[in-house]
Formats: structure tokens, C-alpha cells, sequence
């Protein structure tokens, strides 16, 4: 696979380490009243459809830039490739 | 005229007999010119076997390659080059390839059908391991390793172009052209040593040139552009994502010979075009194993190729018209009613009969069943081919290949030389490629009528490689396999190393006789990667021996080795473990006097492989508040704090201390195995969670030498060499304080006041390059105070007796209260980990708790992995009460002690409970104890 990072251009897929649904940006607040189930869902539940999916791909043999790479996870066709930390700040 | 050289021989030996061949032979056609047509053993019945192909697709000649001591098994003699002192061998025969013992096993044929392993071996059920499975495993299998080495260098690398080219016959030469002269980058790449595929072979007039000649010329031009990369002996063996084409480039046949043997390379292409050609298939009629019975195509192959001809007196037996270009004396056409019913000859076909009766005498069986293109790199993505009726073949889906290719030439079902031109050229316009007009040549369509298999009561083979007989798919179906995968499973019919090349198409056309319905109806073959076997070597390439991986070297490495230190493996890293003096008996002398010198004196430990991140930033503290347990904004300037960090579920992930030397710049350890993780984590927190945070992260353990100085005689030492201007007295350099400063006359140097030995201690950074003469400086400044060297089995006893937590506690399913540290855990703020941690389950009093243990009774010996049951208790998991994570000898107390996770252990202080070890079969009772064994009041370290 290749990764075309927004700054780097197309790299291998081998310098790239997966983490998992890009949902892991978005940490629930601990001041919430519901924080406990907001956390357990948080950490384990994950749809997991098939077909895009938005996952999170650090490049760490390269910038180490976080990355939200949206995949086909039935052809592994590669969408979209944005930086998480733009993600992140738009979200916020 | 041939393409071999005849002035230049080759002298190669095949079983021992002498030979010679020419300069452009395989070792098949070498074979064949020196009239050797026994060149093998069948897999199951040890039926004699000659060449039958001249490619890849080979099924029946493999030999083995033998070099000393080193030999390659099931090496196709067909794709073998031949080189001077070649080394072949036959195989599966014993004691020689003519006289076989276990050819009995084809007088016994009846008995061998399809699933005789899975009727006959089932009773008693005790002789499945004992008896049944190693007799057949000894008589099972093909080729054997020679255990030995392999000599050979391999290579890896990474290619880039425009227009990758699978295949140099018409197709693939005219298409790689006429992009080359537009000034693509191109690769072209073809499995055999002599790039022209079936130009080479039958040696059509193009362009008013022999097809020989024709191709010198092409490949001469095509040499000349630098924007082409000719590869011959390169299989593009597999497909994969966006783009990407594994392929074996093979250097040298030659085993331990001096350059890379073989490359595997992985092609980067924005295009490729296959053009991979077609493979011809036989016809199942009985016997149509004997050697002399081979393909029409191979027989024309030997012929005008390599000038050698495989019989004095060929017949050929087709379905189509192909098969008639081959120079024969007999024909045999099924298109006019004419079929082979059998064949005669023990070692070679002697004569074949007709089915009209008709003998005929013959010395080699020409064969051609039709033609199946070689579509397997289209399946690589799924896709799945289409049958054509008019070819008689599988083609290709046009709507369902690779992503950025094209099919053209055979390998897309056109069958002759004009087809082929033509679709290059169609297919380079569609991309807006100038594309010259076909050269000219004869025009002869492709013509076929299906025919599969002439019916017998005797044996007729389907797939040669794995002998499955048209008899053994038919009895697989009247048992019940009618699905083709099952039939494959039930019959191994191809799934030998040749992958059903040659028979996969064939066999679907036996079942779907059998089952009376079409080939599309039956099924389809696909195919994975690899297209031919890629051998492990390369595969390895450069990581073996020493290079298997990395090797990381502490800057003290040297000066520990010259000490005679032993090594450990940690993560990359080589640690010295102990360090050994004359006389000393076992590694436990060192480790003890170690522990017993620094604990008396000063000892010195290279702690450099501690992961170390260099966090700034006017949001650093802040930033250290979400990933630590415990709050760092508020630690002053000058001083260190311990922290302790979870996962977001809660349990532990690392620990370590963390310096601030500024406002806005903190040094951060953490675990020499969690060093990745831990910086990885942080950036994902960094740049996802809080990105309005301005702080900014770096890894520095490779650019600092730490040293851990440690014993009461520590700060003496390390007076000597600080410089004078800074002051480390206790007063002003208490218990975790740290500074920046300078040693030997103004060497930059970072002092922390550290102690995991619960020593007085230090921990002393410089720049790396330094590392090498400080170690040298400490040591011998220490002279004085008889300063020794210590490894890591001396700091983990140390680190043991003070109930210090490391690895074996931080082990992925403890959490801050299991480890006594939720005291830790600031409840005025949010951290990573903090709200899972609460959970019931996590957060229990009675919970696991690390607790420390001695033997009951003097002389026991505690052993790690232990598990807990009240005294008296069985061991069973409704008993457990928790387990033992670190022991060892504590030359201190002078008895081994251990910590562990003990159930409510803090309430437990003082009682005996049992430690049941059934790895080692240690059991004993042991007394719980607090787990800081030595100095548990601190003094020591604040002194």
C-alpha cells in the first residue's frame, strides 16, 4: 500500500505504524456526568463497517505526523489522506 | 539457427554423469541435447518422467542443484540457465532414477486413488501419530534440503515507473518500444534469460527479418534508451495495492558463487501491461506421462531456440492448429476424428496406439490441448476470469483487473503474433502513446475445438506434478465432491509447486464431463501470489546471521567489553549483564559482588538505552498533566518528580522520572522496552488530542551517554570531575534534584540525583560522543574508591530489594493501585487512563497488590512466575490469589526474595502462604513481606 501524506506525498505503507478508527481523536470529556460509559465507549466500541473507514496511521519512519487516512476497507482504495492535528483543531 | 553459442561449452553434471551444453542452454535443453530423456520420479507412484514443457510451467522436471554440502530442491531444469560446473541431480528415486524401489507403489495404483490416505489410515486411532503419519511423511514429499547454510546473498530494493511491462514476447516488446520512444520510464520484465518469448520459439519472418533476428534488433534499440530498464529473469510474481509489483530478479543459477544471487524488488508503476503470454496444455489419454510425450510448444521450443531436436520421429496429437507448426511425421487431430487411446515404452514413449487401433512407432509425442493465457497476475486483486467458448480458455475480465492494467497480446486470448502488435498498439493510443504500425507479418488465426481427455479403463494424468489421474477426479466426484475446490482438496490436483499450470483447466473439463455440465458452470480457477516460488533466501534477503535485525551498541559497549562483560539482548539493544572477574565460578559471583561493591562503595551503570524525550514548550507541564498520573506543572526548576503513566483503559503503560530544567523544558525517561510506544503515544496525544497545546517533542535517547553513579562513596566520585564552579553538595543538590553543568574542564553535562538502587546515587548525561571516554574517567577516578562496573542483573537486584516495579510488574495488566501507587494519582485533574481506572473492577480494595516475599524457611528458593494458593489450598484457578513477578538472590539479606501481585496483599503482611511453580516443579511456603527488602526507611539515598 501507499499513503499519500499531505506533506510527504506518496509514501510506503511500511513506514507508516496503524492505530486504529480515527474516532480515537475524539476523547470524551472526563467533567461529563456520564464520563464513564462516554469513556468505555470511547475505548472499545467500534462499528466496523465494511466498505470507508476513517483510521488513524502515525509516520513514524518519517515526519511522525498522525494521519487520517479514509480507506475502503473492502478494496483498500485510499480516499483522503488529512492530517489528525487539523482534524483535531477544526473539532475543537 | 539457433540462439545457444556452440563455441562456448558448458560442462554440468547430471547424477553424477558428465555432460557438456552450450553457452544459452537451460539445463532442460542441455538435458534433452545430449539425448537424457529420464530425468525424474513421479510424487506418489514413482512413475519414470522426462521434460515436458520448456518454461515455468515445467511439471515434471525438477532436479536438485547441488554445490558441497548446499543443495536447492525442485529447481525446473526448464528455467535453470545452464553454467559451467553445474551440479544436477534427480530426485524422489532411490537408489537410482532408473532402478526405483518405490516404483512398486505404481503396481499398486489401485490402491493409491484419490483419498486412500483418508480411507485407509483410520484404524486403530493410536497409529495416527506413531505409525501411520511418519511412515508417510518418510515416503511423502519432494526434493529434500540439505540442511546445510544457504551460502548465497540476497537482495532488496524499490523501482519506479511510468509503465511497467510483464512479458518480452510480440506484445510486450512492441508496447515496451513504442512507450521507451515516447520517452516513458519504462521496465520490462521477463521471466526467461532471453527476452522475445514465443518469437524465440517459433521463429516467425517479421518485418521481412527471421523472428531472431527481429528481436536482436528490438532489444539492441531498446537497450539504447536510458528511460528503459530492460529486466530479463525477472518473474513479477505478485500484485499488490496502489500500484505495487513484487518481483524476483534472478542474478545467478550458481550457488555460492561471488554477487547477489537473486533481487527481489518491489515495482512501484503508474501503469503495467500484461503481456505474459499463453501456456499449452496437454490432453488426458492413458499413459500420456512417459517421457518423450511432452508439449507441442516445448518440442518447437527445443528445436528452433536451442537446436536440439527431441525425436527422430515426432507425432503430434491436437486439437488445434497450432500444434500443426510443429515439424512432425505424424499427425494426430481430433478435429478430424484422430486420437492417441495409449502409449508404450518403459523408460520413453517407443510407440502409441490410435483408438482406431492403429499403432505407430514414435520417439516423441508432440501434444497440444489448446492454450490458456497467463491471466494469474489479474487475479492477484480478486478478480476473476471469464471462459471464452471460441478459445476454448479462461480470458481475462476486462472489467475487473488491477487497478492501472492493461491485458494485451496471449495473455489476453490472442493467440497470434499480429494479435499481439495489435494490442499493444491499442492499448498504448488509448493512453495518447504514438504507437508505429505493426510490423508485417503472417496472418494465422488461432483455431480450437475443446478437447480434454480421450476415455480409458487405464490411467490418464491430469496433473503430472502431484499424479492425479482423470480416474481419481472422476472417483472424487462419485464420492461427493463436486464443487471444484473440494475436488482440489480431495485430490491435490493443483496444488503441487507448479500451481496447476498446466493442468488446473484440464482437470475442470474432466469434472465437468463427469458432472455433465459446462466449464463456466463447474467453476473457475484463481490464482494468488506467488506466480512461481519465491525462495525463503530471498525473501530474507540481507536479515540473517547478525543483520536478522539491528544491533544497538551502548556508548559504553567497548570499555564493557574490554572488561569481559556478558550481553543481553534488550529490545535492539546489547546490555552488559555482568561483568566477570578472574575466579569467579558462576555469573551469581560477579552479580553479587556487583551488587555488594556498589552497595559499600560506588558502582557505575551504562543506563543509557532509557528512553529519554526532551518535551518544551509554554504548555509543557500542562501537556505532562494529561499523560502522567501525577501533576509536573507544578514541579521547580532544578528538580526531578517520578511519574507514572496509564492507557486510556486504565492500566499502566510506563514509568520513569521527568526533569525540568526551565519553565518550559522538561526531560522525560521512560522504560528502555516502552522508549517507541511511549514517544509514539505522546505524539498521538500531542497532535490529536490537544493540538492547541503549544509544546513540542523530540527523542533523544541516542544523543545522550547516561550513567548511573551509585553507592555511598557516588558523590566523592563524582566531585573529581565536576567542575568546581557548580556545587553538589547535599545542601544545594538534594534527592531528585537535577543540573545542567559541566565536567573534565567544561564538557556540557546533565547531573540528576536519581537513585533506583536506593543508594545515594546519581545519574550523569554528555553527549554522547563522550560516552566512551567518561565511563573511561568515572572508572578510573573511582580507582580510589574501588568503583565497579555493574550490569543489569546487579541494578535489577538492587532495584529487587528496594520493591521497585519495572517490566516483569508493568506487564499490561496492572493498574496504579495494583502497584501501590494510586497515592500517585492526582484526584484535581484529567489524565490519559484516569476515568477507566476508576472502574469497579480496577479500583477494588481487596485487589492484587505488590507485595514483597521471602522463603518460610531458610534455604527455600522462590522462582518467578509463581502463583499463590492459601497454604494447604489445591492449585487450582478458583484458588489463585495472585502471582510472583521478580525474584532474586539478595547477597544483602543473604536469601532470595521475590515481589508479586498478592490478593489484598497489604493486609497480609506476615502470613505463610504457598508459592506453586509448575514450570519448574518448585513449590514452597513464603512469608509476605513488605516489598522494600533493604533500607525501607530511605536513608540511604536522601544521605
Amino acid at each position: 500500500m501507499k499513503i499519500n501524506h499531505p506533506l510527504l506525498g506518496p509514501r510506503d505503507a511500511s513506514e507508516f505504524v496503524y492505530l486504529g478508527d480515527a474516532n480515537l481523536i475524539n476523547r470524551p470529556n472526563a467533567k461529563s456526568e456520564t464520563a464513564a460509559q462516554e469513556f468505555y465507549d470511547y475505548q472499545y466500541l467500534r462499528t466496523n463497517n465494511p466498505g470507508e473507514h476513517k483510521e488513524l496511521w502515525f509516520h513514524e519512519q518519517g515526519d511522525r505526523s498522525w494521519l487520517v487516512v479514509t480507506r475502503n476497507t473492502l478494496t483498500h482504495e485510499i480516499k483522503n489522506v488529512e492530517l489528525a492535528r487539523n482534524i483535531a483543531r477544526a473539532r475543537s | 539457427m539457433s540462439l545457444v553459442d556452440q563455441s562456448r561449452v558448458l560442462n554440468f553434471t547430471f547424477d553424477g554423469k558428465n555432460y557438456q551444453g552450450f553457452h544459452g542452454d537451460t539445463l532442460a535443453s542441455a538435458l534433452l541435447r545430449n539425448k537424457v530423456s529420464l530425468v525424474g520420479r513421479s510424487f506418489k507412484y514413482h512413475r519414470p518422467r522426462g521434460i515436458m514443457g520448456a518454461g515455468s510451467e515445467e511439471p515434471n522436471g525438477l532436479v536438485e542443484i547441488h554445490k558441497g554440502k548446499v543443495c536447492e530442491p525442485n529447481r525446473r531444469a526448464t528455467t535453470v540457465k545452464l553454467f559451467d560446473g553445474l551440479e544436477a541431480k534427480s530426485q524422489n528415486r532411490f537408489p537410482s532414477l532408473k532402478y526405483d524401489l518405490l516404483s512398486v507403489n505404481d503396481l499398486f495404483s489401485p490402491f493409491f486413488a484419490a483419498g486412500f490416505y483418508y480411507k485407509t489410515f483410520m484404524w486403530p486411532r493410536s497409529f495416527w501419530e506413531k505409525v501411520y503419519e511418519p511412515a508417510i511423511r518418510r515416503a511423502a514429499g519432494l526434493g529434500r534440503l540439505s540442511h546445510a547454510a544457504d551460502p548465497d546473498q540476497y537482495d532488496k530494493g524499490f523501482l519506479f515507473c511510468d509503465l511497467l511491462v510483464i512479458g518480452a514476447g510480440p506484445a510486450g516488446l512492441w508496447a515496451a518500444l513504442n512507450a521507451g520512444r515516447a520517452g516513458k520510464q519504462v521496465i520490462l520484465a521477463d521471466e526467461d534469460f532471453h527476452m522475445g518469448g514465443r518469437i524465440l520459439s517459433d521463429n516467425p519472418e517479421i518485418a521481412a527479418l527471421s523472428g531472431h533476428e527481429w528481436v536482436a534488433q528490438i532489444l539492441a534499440e531498446l537497450s539504447a534508451l536510458a528511460n528503459v530498464r530492460l529486466m530479463p529473469r525477472t518473474t513479477i510474481y505478485g500484485v499488490f495495492d496502489h500500484g505495487i509489483y513484487g518481483a524476483l530478479e534472478t542474478k545467478t543459477d550458481e550457488i555460492g558463487g561471488a554477487n547477489t544471487r537473486q533481487v527481489l524488488w518491489k515495482i512501484n508503476a503508474e501503469r503495467s501491461i500484461l503481456a505474459a503470454g499463453a501456456t499449452e496444455r496437454p490432453i488426458a489419454f492413458a499413459n500420456n506421462d512417459r517421457p518423450g510425450v511432452m508439449l507441442a510448444s516445448a518440442v518447437r521450443t527445443y528445436a528452433n531456440r536451442f537446436g536440439v531436436t527431441c525425436g527422430s520421429n515426432i507425432a503430434v496429437f491436437t486439437n488445434n492448429n497450432s500444434g500443426l507448426e510443429t515439424n512432425a511425421a505424424h499427425i494426430i487431430d481430433t478435429r478430424q476424428a484422430h486420437y492417441v487411446s495409449d502409449t508404450m515404452g518403459r523408460h520413453r514413449i517407443k510407440a502409441l496406439r490410435l483408438v482406431s487401433g492403429e499403432k505407430i512407432r514414435t520417439d516423441c509425442l508432440a501434444v497440444s490441448g489448446g492454450w490458456n493465457p497467463n491471466l494469474h497476475l489479474t487475479c492477484h486483486k480478486r478478480g476473476r476470469p471469464v471462459w471464452d467458448d471460441a478459445l476454448a480458455c479462461f480470458k481475462p475480465d476486462p472489467k475487473n483487473l488491477p487497478e492501472g492494467m492493461s491485458v494485451i497480446g496471449a495473455a489476453n486470448g490472442s493467440f497470434s503474433t499480429i494479435g499481439a502488435f495489435r494490442d499493444a498498439q491499442n492499448v498504448l493510443m488509448d493512453d495518447q502513446i504514438k504507437c508505429e504500425k505493426p510490423p508485417n507479418v503472417d496472418h494465422i488465426d488461432y483455431e480450437v475445438s475443446a478437447f480434454w481427455h480421450v476415455k480409458s479403463k487405464k490411467r490418464a494424468w491430469v496433473d503430472f506434478q502431484n499424479d492425479v489421474t482423470a480416474k481419481d477426479i472422476e472417483l472424487a466426484h462419485q464420492e461427493g465432491f463436486s464443487s471444484v475446490e473440494h475436488v482440489k482438496r480431495y485430490t491435490t490436483l493443483g496444488m503441487a509447486t507448479d500451481q496447476g499450470r498446466t493442468s488446473n483447466v484440464v482437470g475442470l473439463a474432466v469434472l465437468a464431463e463427469a458432472t455433465g455440465q459446462s466449464i463456466p458452470q463447474t467453476g473457475t480457477t484463481i490464482f494468488r501470489p506467488p506466480y512461481t516460488p519465491i525462495p525463503l533466501g530471498a525473501l530474507a534477503g540481507r536479515h540473517k546471521g547478525q543483520d536478522f535485525k539491528p544491533v544497538r551498541q551502548t556508548p559504553s559497549h567497548d570499555f564493557a567489553q574490554e572488561q569481559g562483560a556478558t550481553f543481553v539482548e534488550s529490545g535492539y539493544w546489547k546490555r552488559a549483564q555482568w561483568i566477570a572477574r578472574k575466579g569467579e565460578k558462576g555469573w551469581r559471583d560477579s552479580v553479587d559482588r556487583e551488587v555488594l561493591m556498589t552497595r559499600n562503595s560506588v558502582g557505575v551503570c551504562d543506563v543509557s538505552t532509557l528512553g529519554k524525550i526532551d518535551v518544551q514548550g509554554r504548555d509543557a507541564g500542562k501537556f505532562l498533566n494529561k499523560v502522567y498520573v501525577n501533576t509536573f506543572s507544578t514541579l521547580k526548576v532544578g528538580r526531578c518528580r517520578y511519574g507514572l503513566m496509564l492507557r486510556e483503559d486504565g492500566m499502566a503503560m510506563d514509568d520513569g522520572t521527568c526533569a525540568r530544567f526551565s519553565d518550559t523544558h522538561f526531560v522525560m525517561t521512560t522504560t528502555t522496552a516502552n522508549a517507541g510506544r511511549v514517544f509514539r503515544h505522546l505524539e498521538f496525544c500531542r497532535q490529536c488530542l490537544w493540538p492547541e497545546m503549544d509544546v513540542h517533542l523530540i527523542s533523544t535517547t541516542e544523543q545522550w551517554a547516561q550513567y548511573a553513579v551509585a553507592g555511598p562513596n557516588s558523590r566523592k566520585l563524582l566531585e573529581k570531575i565536576v567542575d568546581p564552579a557548580f556545587d553538589i553538595s547535599n545542601e544545594n543538590f538534594p534527592y531528585m534534584g537535577c543540573q545542567e553543568l559541566t565536567i573534565c574542564g567544561g564538557v556540557r553535562a546533565r547531573l540528576f540525583r536519581l537513585s533506583f538502587s536506593g543508594e545515594l546515587a546519581y545519574e550523569i548525561a554528555v553527549p554522547t560522543r563522550y560516552g566512551d571516554s567518561l565511563i573511561r574517567t568515572l572508572m578510573k577516578a573511582g580507582e580510589e574508591f574501588e568503583v565497579v562496573l555493574y550490569g543489569l542483573e546487579a541494578l535489577g537486584v538492587m532495584r529487587i530489594e528496594k520493591g521497585h516495579p519495572a517490566g516483569n510488574e508493568l506487564n499490561g495488566q496492572t493498574t496504579a493501585a495494583n502497584l501501590g501507587l494510586s497515592g500517585f494519582v492526582s484526584k484535581k485533574k484529567d489524565c490519559i487512563g484516569k476515568v477507566l481506572s476508576q472502574r469497579e473492577g480496577l479500583a477494588a480494595q481487596d485487589g492484587l497488590a505488590l507485595v514483597g516475599f521471602i522463603p518460610a524457611h531458610s534455604g527455600g528458593k522462590i522462582t518467578n512466575g509463581a502463583h499463590f494458593v492459601e497454604k494447604g489450598a489445591k492449585a487450582i484457578p478458583e484458588n489463585d490469589l495472585g502471582y510472583m513477578t521478580s525474584v532474586a538472590w539478595s547477597p544483602m539479606l543473604n536469601s532470595y526474595i521475590g515481589i508479586g501481585f498478592l490478593k489484598d496483599g497489604k493486609n497480609r503482611l506476615g502470613q505463610i502462604i504457598e508459592a506453586k511453580d509448575y514450570v519448574r516443579n518448585n513449590h514452597l511456603e513464603v512469608e509476605v513481606v513488605s516489598p522494600h527488602f533493604f533500607d525501607p526507611e530511605g536513608g540511604r539515598l536522601r544521605g
